[in-house]
């Protein structure tokens, strides 16, 4: 699997990202600067956390319009798999991508500390390492991450098996249904707000995020 | 425009006699743009007028200093051709006039002094003093202060991994916020201020300038008062979004060779960089302000030159490169304008509008700079604390004690700071006693705290210098890194006052003491005088940065215990309660002596763990501070969610809470190796208990409490507080 890192002014994760990808994959991904528009030969595109465009319009709003979200909507639409983490999430909803939008946490406060998320269904290129159930603990770094659609739209997220994480400690950011994760219909598009390319190492404090690089790896 | 006068000059912050003075240099009456820049070089902030003449006294060379004081930050060799550069600097006063701004602004102002030298920042730290919890003020300073904090470094991206908070009535009119970055560089690979090559272009990169921030260095320079309020105009806005594109495009760039020199506009914006470029380099410099970028319109040279406005840089290229510099720069969104270039004149000439609005001998600038040997008294030595008594229980004083604003847990304040950012992001907050950052790419990390006492600085500033030295060697120990340098960060009160001068004296005396004796130089730092409201001054506080090197990463240890360990106290116990965190929240007394710092035992002491921490017989390791040992092991306990048995330790309030030095405690296998070692080495060690897997505390004498109540009590203040 040949996997690109999109690089908008502002994202500050890609180089977390990098390591991760590296370390499973066995490669070094490619990284895309945002006014690039040629995706050829990439079969995973990864959007990363940070702020795009410094979160001065609603979060992910500038990076949306940026030249390379067509090229990834392309890919998207072609079946390639895409990943959106924290901001890259937020990029994908304001993009149309994935479903919903992520609102100010509950408590109006940055919320930066372990979450423990549960894996619902193992079934998808993302999530093949983990067992179905499985609770793993991620990293969450976010002031925007409260999970918000309109009752219809969560109704036919759970009912198509379109949720992949959720909280399963303490739902902090307010999320709705405790939503951390959601999938796009065909389950090739992902975006979740915790970091999972945070804990990949035991000497960072653990491998629980390992397996969704893994995954994808074997894909 | 008001006549340039002793009394103009006056109300710039300069007086009779240092106006003289730039009449002398001048030979003239200065234009009000020249008095601006005489006055903003000379004000205290810039100019360290007050101070100087003691920091010469710190020592600041070892084989390992690659830069010491004089650069934008310190720079030392942390092995395999690496450098860290760091530096900690103060944003006191703007963070009590506009606490979210003052703190933001803060950060991303130390943050530039690091990556200018070519560093990419890896860590932050900040060391926080607040006034009296139970003062509404106080509540709306910590939480604009820890919001503008995260604010700002959260979406540059650097992780936040370390600091110290500390509450005092003292503190109510002058909040502390220091802030300290870490960065890392190629050796080979450091850039430095000094402009060179007459003709070479002066460029301008970063956020256009506005009218914010001006005279912002000579309000620092003052004390407050009531109508300290009117000058938020003073304080600046902070953009983390251009600072996080600066930090990459100025990276970018200094992988190119297009660099000279570069400096970034911090305190009195582009006065300072173009005249401390110009100055240490021996040269002359010549702007055209038409070509700054400029934010607002008609702003007047003397605004364009004062300006503090933020995420700005001063750079002065190779002429054949900046055509490549510029297309690097403007990829980033940022504004790129050649301002002026540098002459060999020896002079700053400033023209706007075709007229030279300045023209000024930069040699005399810094050279004939005021430099006072300000009168001082000593503080007189304290009173020992005599016999003293409290029929409170060691169990109601513990409680009482970790829930105290002053050693309850920070986790409601770190929770907003992103700590793993990065990815190599070894130890967080509260896991270990410095915080620990891998360098990507290799085994190695650093170890990173920030430390100082003010309580024992206000009782004598001697020791308790030496002790905020002694503090940051034995945090940076205890995690079994190897201490390196200093960064510190001096905060006091009006240096015109004799006993503040005395203050400043003895705490530079203790802390050169302490560096000498550790190994551990000064390689940077910062000045804050003027910390006063109304005639009442801060607790004297030299906070301390401090870095260490791990070589393996995977050696580091934290301070969590787990089931199945023998709990054993390292270095001396006397008993010391003056000064102590007991003293004040048990016995409502702030008196006495601060415990003695013991140099040599410091050094013996810390060795030895750090040898048996890297020989890898230690599980987990925590030193004794604030608060003494019983919350040292509570600490550890909540840490690991595991009990601890100390039924058989001594059962007295000097022993579970003195504040005696140079000690530790280590959770080990087996106590038995270790008391021989340590008996072998003469080093002072006993057994004080074990841990165990029911989930409580036993203290001396066999009370126990539950971990679930001593975590109530630890992690309760401050989402109370905000509730």
């Amino acid at each position: 699997m040949r996997a690109g890192i999109l690089l908008f002014p502002g994202i500050n994760r890609e180089r977390d990202m990098v390591l991760a990808v590296r370390q499973s994959f066995g490669t070094e991904p490619r990284i895309v600067w945002h006014k690039e528009t040629d995706l050829t030969g990439l079969d995973l595109v990864i959007i990363p956390g940070g702020f795009s465009f410094g979160d001065y319009l609603r979060c992910g709003a500038m990076a949306a319009q940026s030249p390379v979200m067509r090229a990834v909507r392309d890919h998207a639409e072609r079946g390639g798999y895409v990943l959106g983490v924290c901001n890259g999430f937020q990029i994908l909803t304001e993009t149309g991508l994935l479903p919903g939008a992520l609102l100010r946490n509950a408590g109006l406060r940055f919320l930066s500390m372990d979450t423990m998320l549960k894996v619902e269904r193992n079934d998808t290129v993302f999530t093949a390492k983990y067992a179905k159930g499985e609770v793993f603990r991620a990293p969450m770094a976010h002031g925007d991450g409260n999970y918000t659609a309109d009752e219809a739209t969560l109704d036919r997220l759970e009912g198509e098996g379109l949720v992949a994480f959720r909280y399963h400690d303490e739902n902090r950011n307010g999320s709705a249904r405790a939503i951390a994760g959601v999938y796009s219909p065909n389950l090739r598009v992902l975006g979740l707000m915790p970091h999972p390319e945070d804990l990949v190492d035991p000497l960072m404090g653990g491998t629980d995020g390992k397996p969704l690089f893994d995954s994808l790896a074997a894909a | 425009m008001k006549p340039v006068d002793e009394k103009l000059a006056k109300s710039f912050g300069l007086n009779a006699g240092e106006y003289a003075k730039v009449l002398e240099i001048m030979g003239r009456v200065p234009s009000f743009t020249e008095l601006g820049i005489f006055s903003v070089m000379w004000s205290e902030h810039c100019s360290y007028k007050s101070s100087r003449v003691w920091l010469k006294e710190l020592p600041t060379k070892a084989p390992w200093v690659i830069h010491g004081p004089g650069e934008n930050a310190g720079v030392i060799d942390i092995g395999e051709g690496m450098a860290a550069i760091f530096k900690m600097e103060s944003h006191n006063h703007p963070s009590f006039i506009e606490p979210y701004q003052g703190a933001a602004t803060g950060v991303g102002g130390i943050l530039r002094d690091v990556f200018t030298m070519g560093a990419r920042p890896i860590a932050n730290l900040n060391a926080l003093r607040f006034g009296d919890p139970k003062l509404p003020v106080t509540k709306r300073v910590v939480d604009g202060v820890v919001r503008g904090i995260g604010g700002y470094g959260n979406c540059v991206g650097v992780p936040t991994v370390g600091g110290e908070v500390n509450f005092h009535p003292a503190y109510n009119g002058n909040p502390l916020v220091n802030a300290m970055t870490v960065g890392i560089a190629a050796q080979d690979k450091i850039f430095l201020s000094a402009a060179a090559g007459i003709g070479n272009p002066v460029v301008y990169v970063g956020s256009k300038t506005g009218r914010d921030g001006i005279h912002g260095a000579t309000m620092a320079s003052t004390e407050f008062d009531a109508s300290s309020e009117e000058k938020r105009p003073t304080v600046q806005v902070g953009d983390p979004f251009t600072e996080k594109l600066l930090i990459e495009a100025c990276l970018e760039l200094m992988q190119t060779d297009a660099i000279v020199a570069i400096q970034d506009m911090g305190a009195a914006g582009l006065t300072s960089s173009s005249v401390e470029m110009a100055g240490k380099g021996g040269v002359g410099i010549e702007l055209t302000l038409d070509n700054v970028p400029q934010r607002e319109t008609g702003m007047s040279a003397y605004e364009m030159m004062l300006s503090e406005s933020q995420e700005r840089m001063l750079l002065v290229l190779k002429p054949e490169r900046s055509e490549m510099a510029r297309k690097i720069i403007e990829k980033w969104d940022l504004d790129y304008a050649i301002i002026g270039h540098i002459t060999d004149t020896g002079r700053i000439v400033i023209t706007h509008k075709g007229v030279v609005e300045a023209d000024i001998p930069l040699a005399p600038l810094s050279d004939e700079a005021p430099l006072y040997r300000r009168p001082y008294v000593e503080a007189p030595k304290p009173e020992p604390l005599g016999p003293i008594s409290s029929d409170m229980s060691l169990e109601a004083a513990l409680l009482k004690l970790i829930a105290c604003p002053d050693l309850c847990s920070r986790r409601w304040i770190f929770d907003q700071y992103d700590s793993t950012v990065g990815g190599q992001t070894v130890k967080r907050p509260a896991e270990s006693d410095a915080a620990i950052v891998r360098l990507e790419g290799t085994n190695r990390a650093l170890a990173i705290t920030t430390d100082c006492t003010p309580r024992y600085c206000v009782a004598d500033p001697e020791q308790g210098g030496a002790q905020a030295v002694a503090e940051a060697w034995r945090n940076i120990t205890a995690t079994g890194a190897k201490p390196l340098a200093v960064t510190d960060n001096m905060n006091f009160g009006n240096p015109e006052k004799p006993e503040i001068m005395g203050q400043f004296a003895g705490a530079i005396k203790g802390m050169a003491a302490a560096c000498i004796a550790l190994d551990f130089p000064v390689v940077s730092g910062n000045v804050s005088l003027y910390n006063e409201t109304e005639g009442k001054g801060i607790l004297p506080t030299p906070a301390i940065g401090a870095v260490g090197v791990l070589e393996d990463a995977a050696l580091a240890r934290g301070i969590a215990i787990a089931p199945g360990q023998d709990l054993v106290l390292i270095g001396a116990t006397y008993g010391e309660l003056g000064c102590s965190l007991y003293l004040r929240e048990i016995c409502g007394l702030e008196t006495g002596a601060p415990p003695l710092v013991d140099l040599a035992a410091e050094r013996a002491n810390g060795d030895f763990v750090r040898e048996q921490i890297l020989q890898g017989n230690v599980a987990a390791c925590h030193d004794l501070s604030d608060g003494g040992l019983l919350v040292a092991v509570t600490e550890m306990a909540l840490a690991g969610n595991t009990g601890a048995d100390l039924t058989q330790a001594d059962t007295t309030p000097a022993f579970g809470f003195g504040e005696d030095q140079a000690r530790y405690v280590l959770a080990v296998e087996d106590a038995e190796p270790l008391l021989t070692a340590a008996f072998a080495a003469g080093i002072p060690a006993q057994k004080i208990g074990h841990t165990t897997i029911d989930e409580c505390l036993t203290l001396p004498g066999g009370v126990a409490i539950s971990l679930s109540v001593l975590r109530e009590a630890n992690e309760g203040f401050f989402p109370a507080w905000f509730a």
